[in-house]
């Protein structure tokens, strides 16, 4: 058993651990952390299999920006997670039928893909390039029309993140720039005269 | 390589079947809901990415980056409507998510 199959074995046995914890862990803290685990694993998987760009991309992508989404959600709501949680013992047995009979099916199916599939017949010859070259050059010629649609479907979620979260509380003062530079000396004073002692002014 | 195809296959059709088990025992508490169905588009890369590898062929890696790239904007939509969510009823029950039926 060579250095690269333990590596393997290490990694795949700590993502599945953790996305098992991810699922069942109580505080769901503990989940977010554990699904930054499995994103690192993952990462390493990734690198095995000689895909440095994507694995780099998952680091960034996931760790950095959803899993920290996903921490801050879960931070601020302020929700009790334990009356989340009543419903777990009694879809437990169903949900693990359904998840064995999946799991075997989809073994199978991997099992005879990999053993006869296009990947053992088929070989394409080595490309001369790096892995983020290779991307590349892909991605800016053949794919450029499904890249820049995936640029558009990450400016709509932005939008509608944005519109979906922003509130306008009442009764907030709030800075409002156009209104104090039209303000001039003509409508912003007035003379108050005749004040009695003592009663102050009501503006 | 010293590691067939074979082992990454499975090791993607566990990470997904958990999500699925996820989604199955968890079935009150959207935020977990949620991180299986990340969980289930990572299994998704790793067939892409491991099939990319031992095909010597790129696309499949194109493929996986699109993945990500939609699984970030639902993360990003889907906690957004969970916040407003939380907001207008004080809980995230997903059982009593009725406010859409008319």
């Amino acid at each position: 058993m060579d250095l690269q199959a333990i590596a393997f074995y290490v990694l795949s046995a700590v993502t599945i651990g953790s996305a098992l914890m991810v699922v069942t862990a109580r505080n769901p803290v503990h989940s977010v952390l554990f699904l930054i685990t499995t994103f690192f694993t993952c990462a390493g998987l990734f690198v095995m299999l000689g895909a440095e760009f994507l694995a780099m991309l998952l680091v960034v992508v996931y760790v950095g920006a959803v899993a920290v989404l996903f921490l801050f959600v879960v931070m601020m709501l302020d929700v009790d997670f334990g009356s989340l949680r009543s419903g777990f013992a009694r879809y437990l047995p169903i949900g693990g039928v359904a998840a064995a009979v999946l799991l075997g099916e989809m073994i199978l199916v991997a099992s005879a893909v990999g053993d006869r599939g296009a990947a053992v017949t088929t070989h394409y010859g080595a490309s001369p390039y790096s892995n983020t070259e290779q991307i590349g050059r892909v991605l800016y010629t053949d794919y450029i029309y499904f890249f820049e649609a995936a640029g558009m479907v990450l400016l709509v979620a932005m939008i509608g993140a944005i519109v979906l979260t922003l509130r306008h509380k009442p009764g907030i003062k709030r800075q409002v720039i156009a209104d104090q530079t039209a303000r001039s000396a003509s409508n912003g004073m007035r003379i108050i005269t005749d004040v009695k002692i003592g009663q102050g002014i009501d503006a | 390589m010293s590691v067939g195809l074979n082992p990454y296959l499975a090791v993607a059709a566990i990470l997904f079947t958990i999500g699925v088990f996820g989604i199955f025992v968890n079935r009150r508490n959207i935020i977990i809901i949620m991180m299986a169905v990340e969980l289930i588009l990572l299994a998704v890369n790793i067939n892409l990415v491991a099939f990319s590898s031992f095909l010597h062929e790129v696309t499949g890696q194109i493929f996986a980056m699109f993945v990500l790239t939609v699984a970030a904007a639902e993360a990003a939509v889907g906690l957004a409507i969970l916040v407003t969510f939380f907001r207008n009823r004080g809980d995230i029950l997903v059982d009593r998510a009725n406010m859409m039926k008319g």
